[in-house]
């Protein structure tokens, strides 16, 4: 059984429809690209696996589990994490704050408990920040733990992010453009850091990403969206040999495979 | 397990300075020893007035605290604390006159009283943000002592006449005037929400209410429940500010409509960002600015007390734009660089 899949998923906001009948799975331990032209329709499905926007129709299936339409605050509870486009750190926290904040739904203490500080509380406390020293060390970001996240360079926030989405736990991990913005050292880096995270966490990968060299490098497999609607899916190699892909990356009639 | 294996030891990251070590222990003891002495010493230092209003600036700096969960640390703007404030004082006023409540037992009545009525408010709160929000808290503030004039509850709150009460003794004997027991009673009650607060907002809970204040987005997306975080954080300020407003009838034991007006929400808001926007020592100095300053204003200049107030206001917001609390962490950090 895939660990997630897309059937048939059709979003229209209004007149539009952005995306019109998709489906795809991912498998368990799996990194999936999903890439396609601007306007595609790969942040509108990114969105509505993550519970931003539900499908006008279609079903997601989540380990076994309908999600469509769940609320948005259930995915990280159930195991899917994600990072975002443009980052969306808490600005007002340190590094390891944010990292922690990643931490919340894997407690259950709520006001009454918290401010009177009961023993489930400091147990989960500690727990937590135990798990938060584990992924900033193996994130590289000890040094720099206390440090207002905010005085971090934006390559070093995106790993702040990917700490943050890690420290749930999830089986599947959504990725929003993560090369988006980083320097070509940096963009090698990711894509060490993706397996490496794949291998270690034991967890699937969604990775809607711009950048095709490291969509190609990393993934098992890509999904590829035109105008709403899937063109292609299958191994990076195959994915780059066909023609409907290369049609719609350069336009009909230019047979050059820029695309990959 | 290498995950960070290859990762650049960038330059830049060599510029951020270091956290200063933690503070040790014995300083931590030495400082709330410190806090302690201070608290009582007014007990025997001042005399009757003057302890009188050290009490309430004792109670405005709780008003403050309950004003900086919701709006300090979960960014939703209220104008409207000031009805929370009122509905405290009432329902302590209520029992204690109409039904001879000893004062102790009114507390956690109205603290009940005014958690259910923020959570209602907290309600129609999710769906507004910003301006929109705190107008709406704002016409709560300029309804409530209307509401408290009407007729038909007239027999309750007394009217316009207000309701009197008397201050509660020194039990066990002990050796203190009533005024003496009513600052100790206020910085007991203040204390402990203080310290309730303070748990609270390095907990879990804590970190998701600053963390749907930052981006809510991403709050979500970490598995917080917005709507009932904002809910939650709503009933829990109005409770702690109608617990100050408990203390404030018992302390000046008097309750009419024309305390209540519009005026105590904006000086609750003025304490909060005076004292420090989501800083919950700075509420403690937000209580002491709001109810010292006019006072010192009005020594200044009989004429024109408000005058001097709002140039000693901004002349506060221009040296500490972030408040007491932004100056006292700068010390800290300061004399941390030093050691």
């Amino acid at each position: 059984m895939p660990l997630l899949e897309v059937q048939d998923i059709v979003i229209r906001f209004g007149g539009v429809t952005a995306v019109a009948g998709v489906s795809f799975e991912v498998a368990e331990r799996q990194i999936c690209g999903l890439i396609g032209p601007n306007g595609a329709g790969k942040t509108t499905t990114f969105n509505c696996i993550s519970g931003i926007y539900r499908p006008n129709s279609g079903r997601i299936v989540f380990a076994g589990q309908e999600i469509t339409g769940l609320p948005r605050h259930r995915m990280t509870g159930l195991g899917i994490g994600r990072t975002f486009q443009n980052l969306a750190l808490f600005r007002s926290m340190t590094v390891r704050e944010n990292v922690l904040a990643g931490a919340h739904s894997s407690g259950r203490t709520g006001f009454v408990a918290s401010a009177f500080a009961l023993p489930q509380v400091r147990r989960e406390a500690a727990q937590a920040s135990r798990r938060a020293d584990e992924l900033l060390a193996l994130l590289n970001l000890e040094r720099v733990a206390d440090a207002p996240v905010t005085a971090l360079p934006f390559g070093w926030q995106k790993r702040v992010e990917m700490a943050r989405a890690l420290i749930s736990q999830p089986k599947l991990l959504l990725l929003d453009e993560p090369a988006g913005g980083l320097n070509h050292g940096e963009v090698d880096d990711l894509a060490g850091l993706l397996v490496d995270i794949r291998r270690n966490f034991d967890l699937s990968i969604l990775l809607v990403e711009h950048h095709m060299s490291l969509v190609m490098r990393v993934s098992d497999k890509v999904a590829v969206l035109d105008f709403g609607k899937k063109i292609a899916d299958g191994t990076p190699e195959q994915v780059r040999a066909d023609p409907a892909v290369i049609t719609a990356y350069l336009g009909a009639g230019d047979g050059h495979a820029h695309a990959a | 397990m290498s995950v960070s294996k290859g990762l650049p030891a960038d330059a830049a990251i060599a510029a951020i300075p270091l956290p200063a070590a933690a503070t040790p222990a014995w300083q931590r003891i030495a400082l709330v020893l410190l806090g302690l002495a201070a608290a009582i010493a007014p007990i025997f230092v001042l005399e009757s007035f003057h302890l009188f209003q050290l009490t309430m600036a004792v109670i405005m700096a709780l008003a403050v605290l309950g004003l900086n969960i919701v709006t300090g640390y979960n960014g939703q703007i209220s104008l409207g604390h000031g009805a929370f404030f009122a509905v405290g004082a009432y329902c302590t006023a209520i029992l204690m006159s109409h039904f001879d409540w000893s004062f102790w037992p009114t507390l956690p009545i109205s603290a009940a009283v005014c958690a259910g009525l923020g959570y209602g408010v907290g309600f129609p709160a999710l769906r507004l943000a910003g301006h929109y929000l705190a107008l709406t808290t704002f016409s709560l503030a300029v309804a409530v002592p209307q509401i408290l004039k009407h007729k038909s509850i007239e027999d309750w709150t007394g009217g316009v006449q207000g309701l009197f009460l008397v201050k509660p003794d020194a039990p066990f004997g002990l050796p203190l005037s009533s005024d003496q027991w009513m600052y100790l009673v206020a910085v007991i009650v203040a204390g402990a929400c203080f310290l309730l607060v303070w748990n609270l907002i390095r907990s879990r809970i804590g970190r998701a209410l600053m963390a749907t204040r930052d981006h809510a987005t991403a709050a979500e997306a970490m598995g917080m429940d917005i709507g009932s975080l904002k809910t939650k954080a709503f009933a829990l300020s109005a409770m702690i500010t109608g617990i100050a407003g408990s203390l404030s009838a018992v302390a000046i034991e008097f309750v009419a409509p024309d305390s209540f007006s519009f005026g105590v929400s904006i000086t609750l808001f003025v304490g909060m960002v005076v004292g420090g926007v989501a800083s919950i020592l700075g509420s403690l100095f937000g209580g002491l600015f709001v109810l010292f300053v006019p006072n010192i204003a009005e020594a200044i200049s009989k004429a024109a007390p408000g005058v001097i107030y709002g140039v000693i206001l901004i002349l506060f917001l221009f040296l500490l734009p972030d408040g007491f609390a932004g100056l006292l962490r700068r010390i800290a950090a300061k004399l941390r660089g030093r050691g």
